[in-house]
């Protein structure tokens, strides 16, 4: 096939890109290879719009062993243990084929992950979905759950955390993020890089089919009407195979015939191949009639793009191919000697004798292009004046019973008890809580984990929105107990072509990495996915924060059930009342406009970090951060998980009830104390400038505002639990 | 004591057993489904997982792997087989256990605490119990129990129940059913009472940090209860 700049175009390329192909190769390329360039240049592989930004982050600090660039981000523990953690976007795919699409979005980044030599310990999972009134928002999450779980469970790595919201900004580009963290000895960490020549290039894992093909430039464009054609471009998951590939790369891992190991993603053989060779600075010579093939007269075109899961390329020692092959024959995968490194610093591909492909590595990875894409700086919206009469006429408990039935702030339970959430025996907090925190297995050690995002907040006013996420995933692992270490982020925006949307993406990064910096909470790995739109409509921009912190004592981790009758509840941080953006504006008051909450990175750092202390002292008996919803919506919470009441007394603010209880001011948690301690709780918080609230003291079963009105605490766990029941069974 | 866990492929509670043996005081070995002999032992464990991932119909191709049938001959001369979640599929498929386990009624994988009610304490792995009720895991997509009505008489006329779902109270009701299992059926035994499937996981309760402690009564009863 003579290759011109139509067809070009039709693989996503822009004519500027393909000229620069032209140029690069001072000839055109055949068509195997105008296919590995649009598969290496594509948004979701070169970053070509992002890198620019990314490169700003944070990434350093002094527990990190590995950043952003390999196939996942390192840092350690301590005792020679290290985690090696990533989140990943499979949004595109997910939207086609949710079950499909989910379940190798998780199957993805376990990949990451034990590539690097770590044994997954948790999976996490962040997803958003279109309103729940739109026709297809059922079937989707039903399809995405199933899908996650799907995969997880067979694998048998537990599912300790999540995220689910509703918006219709979703409605027509779903978000499915995985995360997962794995463990792994500081000095046995395996890379990607390439080096040596002459080594054997190995194959192994599944057979490669026509699955997935183009699956990379798939994501890198927006949907049309058109998007069910897709369909055969997201890739099928086998996750018994996974299972198996983990198994058997872990046992060749513990000796010493791998120099790098590289899975095969987004863009498969291509990307696999010609990363591993970049990074040496290596050619790589493949024969592709050596590449184990699940159909008949694949071509090279298709075998250099498929995206056929559950495959690995390695590179070995010499004469460590049949102790190797060993290993993957007692698992029943292939193994296959497909190649060899090089000097040449090129791709050279053969097939049936011939040479099909002949790319220097530096024009596919340095080369690619790079864009300073134009951006719309956004405005912070003037502040609502909010009618005091209006509020001050609501019933705070109707109102309350209102938030808790919100499908963004109601029982997630029918989700996380889909997936094994206990496997591996270590899990000590399940879904549901601040974080999921399973044990260093056979330590006293634990890892908490959390994702988050806050898409309305980002929405309103991208910088002070980045900022947030950051701060609610170092608040949930500090409401656990644990000390926050790094984060991943999931960057999932519109179209980088436009610039309001790259405005969002520009400054939600901005945000994060402000406050990562601030916080000592360095980013470690992620990955951006844009082109979440449907034509011109382009989802609220969505940056997904996993955070991993760790607990030295796991006996001493917190839950945020309250635990016992006459203990005292306050409130840390300071409530100014601010109601704009919050779930209370939008479903109690209809109104959608105004500023996101500030952030005060002093306040979130000193508060967090006092808390921490007051925990390591034994002084905290429950904790929980306050976040969508507000102060009531957090302690109702703790009611309901510990079958416990409280009797709540607003302070006397001047703010009005309804703003002391759903206001959404940043960095605040409540805590449980016991009374015998109250006074050196108050002496520590006083000492470190942290400002509280006295809420009031725990009883029996019923919520007491003000001693007047009521609730029991019945009542409300069926508030909370009832909406997402109900609406999946019908 | 000695006993040996199977791994099959796709196994994935091998190790859970493994460390969970070993706490209470078991000699564990790990066995390797291409195995052909057992090694010495006084308990066979067939781990929870997806063997074989569960493709064909769960349990049934594990149930014809090499070590198998030394695994049935151990049991029909008398020795102790135990099969959790999975390992009571694969227990099914090779006719130690009556009975079939169909996906669960709401078609959805189910993980979460339950209660179980011991109904015969007349056999080594229930026998020196005290409590009558157990809060135990589950974690299955196939859990539901079915029979015939003829083997279900033959079930109940040899006293071969060996748990049923409840509530925290013992009472054994539908709504505490969680799967759809015919008469809330959770694990069942041989006539014999020498092999037990069962669906709620006991070694993913054996520390107070973990989900619960309850899977430590069993595993404390079953050491000493072994001949």
């Amino acid at each position: 096939m003579i290759v011109n700049e139509k067809i070009a175009i039709d693989h996503g390329l822009k004519k500027d890109e393909y000229k620069k192909i032209c140029e690069l190769l001072k000839r055109n390329p055949n068509i195997t290879e105008l296919g590995i360039f649009s598969a290496m240049w594509n948004e979701h592989c070169s970053y070509k719009s992002s890198r620019l930004h990314l490169k700003k982050l944070p990434t350093k600090g002094k527990q990190v062993i590995q950043g952003p660039g390999e196939n996942a981000g390192v840092i350690d523990i301590g005792d020679n243990d290290a985690i090696v953690f990533k989140i990943e976007s499979h949004n595109h795919p997910s939207f086609i084929e949710p079950y499909q699409g989910a379940a190798t979005g998780v199957g993805g980044i376990m990949r990451d992950v034990f590539t690097m030599g770590a044994r997954p310990i948790a999976n996490l999972n962040s997803i958003h979905f279109g309103s729940s009134q739109h026709k297809k928002t059922k079937n989707l999450l039903r399809g995405v759950v199933h899908g996650i779980g799907g995969y997880g469970n067979c694998m048998g790595v537990p599912t300790i955390a999540g995220q689910t919201s509703f918006d219709s900004s979703y409605n027509g580009n779903i978000l499915v993020n995985a995360m997962t963290l794995g463990l792994v000895k500081k000095d046995k960490i395996f890379y990607s890089k390439a080096a040596g020549l002459n080594k054997p290039v190995i194959y192994v894992g599944s057979k490669t089919g026509r699955d997935g093909i183009h699956g990379a430039s798939m994501a890198s464009a927006s949907f049309d009407d058109k998007i069910e054609e897709k369909k055969p471009t997201v890739q099928v998951g086998d996750p018994f195979t996974e299972k198996l590939l983990l198994e058997a790369c872990l046992e060749l891992m513990a000796g010493d015939s791998i120099i790098a190991i590289q899975d095969m993603g987004a863009a498969g053989l291509t990307s696999s191949s010609i990363e591993m060779a970049s990074k040496g600075n290596l050619g790589i010579e493949i024969n592709l009639n050596k590449v184990p093939c699940r159909e008949a007269k694949m071509t090279p075109y298709e075998i250099m793009l498929s995206e056929s899961q559950e495959r690995m390329l390695i590179v070995l020692e010499n004469g460590k191919e049949e102790q190797a092959k060993k290993i993957f024959d007692k698992w029943n995968l292939d193994f296959a000697v497909i190649g060899k490194t090089t000097k040449s610093k090129k791709i050279e591909l053969f097939f049936d004798n011939e040479k099909v492909a002949d790319i220097p590595i530096n024009t596919l990875v340095e080369n690619s292009p790079m864009y300073d894409r134009k951006w719309k700086k956004a405005k912070l919206p003037k502040k609502n004046k909010i009618n005091k009469d209006d509020i001050n006429n609501l019933k705070i408990i109707e109102v309350l019973k209102k938030i808790l039935t919100n499908p963004n702030i109601c029982s997630k339970e029918w989700i996380w008890q889909q997936y094994d959430h206990t496997v591996m025996g270590d899990t000590i907090q399940k879904p549901g809580g601040d974080s999921g925190v399973v044990r260093v297995h056979g330590t006293n050690k634990a890892v908490a984990a959390s994702v988050d995002s806050s898409a309305v907040y980002c929405w309103a006013h991208p910088l002070t929105g980045g900022k947030q996420v950051v701060c609610e995933s170092f608040r949930n692992l500090i409401s656990v107990g644990a000390k926050p270490i790094a984060i991943t982020n999931c960057l999932n925006f519109g179209s980088p072509e436009n610039e309001e949307n790259m405005g969002e993406f520009v400054e939600c990064v901005q945000g994060i990495g402000e406050a990562s910096s601030y916080l000592k909470f360095p980013v470690v790995s992620g990955n951006v996915s844009f082109y979440n739109q449907t034509k011109d409509q382009g989802i609220k921009p969505t940056p997904s924060i996993g955070g991993v912190g760790l607990i030295n004592d796991y006996t001493k981790m917190i839950t945020m059930d309250f635990k016992e009758v006459d203990n005292v509840v306050l409130v840390i941080g300071k409530t100014e009342g601010h109601i704009d953006q919050s779930l209370f504006a939008r479903v109690i008051l209809n109104e959608k406009n105004g500023p996101p909450p500030e952030i005060n990175l002093f306040n979130e750092k000193n508060n967090g970090e006092t808390l921490l202390k007051l925990i390591d002292s034994n002084l905290i008996k429950s904790a929980h951060d306050i976040s969508l919803g507000g102060i009531i919506t957090a302690i109702s919470k703790m009611c309901i998980k510990g079958n416990k009441g409280i009797n709540l007394k607003k302070p006397k603010y001047l703010i009005s009830e309804i703003e002391y209880f759903f206001a959404e001011d940043q960095g605040r948690y409540i805590v449980e104390i016991s009374k015998k301690d109250q006074k050196k709780v108050l002496d520590i918080l006083n000492k470190n400038a942290v400002h509280y609230d006295e809420l009031g003291t725990i009883n029996e079963n019923v919520l007491f505002l003000n001693e007047k009105t009521k609730v029991t605490i019945d009542e409300l766990e069926e508030f909370n639990t009832k909406w997402l029941k109900e609406y999946m069974s019908n | 004591m000695k006993s040996a866990v199977i791994t099959f492929p796709g196994s994935n509670c091998d190790r859970d057993m493994d460390v969970a043996l070993k706490k209470f005081g078991f000699k564990n070995k790990m066995v390797w489904h291409q195995e052909v002999e057992l090694p010495k032992s006084d308990l066979v464990v067939l781990p929870g997982g997806f063997s074989y991932g569960d493709y064909l119909r769960c349990g049934s191709m594990a149930s014809k792997s090499k070590i198998m049938q030394s695994v049935i001959n151990f049991a029909n001369s008398g020795g102790m087989v135990m099969g959790i979640c999975n390992g009571f599929q694969i227990l099914v498929e090779t006719g130690l256990v009556p009975g079939v386990l169909l996906r669960n009624k709401y078609l959805e994988f189910i993980c979460k605490n339950v209660f179980v009610k011991i109904r015969d304490k007349n056999n080594a792995y229930f026998k020196n119990i005290k409590n009558n009720v157990l809060e135990l895991h589950i974690a299955h997509n196939e859990g539901n129990y079915f029979c015939t009505n003829d083997q279900l008489k033959e079930i109940e006329d040899n006293a071969q129940i060996a748990i049923n779902y409840c509530d925290n109270q013992g009472k054994i009701e539908k709504s505490f059913n969680p799967n759809g299992s015919i008469k809330n059926i959770a694990g069942i035994f041989n006539k014999e009472k020498n092999v037990l499937g069962m669906m709620p996981h006991p070694e993913r309760m054996i520390e107070p940090s973990l989900s619960g402690e309850d899977g430590s009564l069993f595993f404390k009863n079953l050491i000493n209860n072994i001949k």
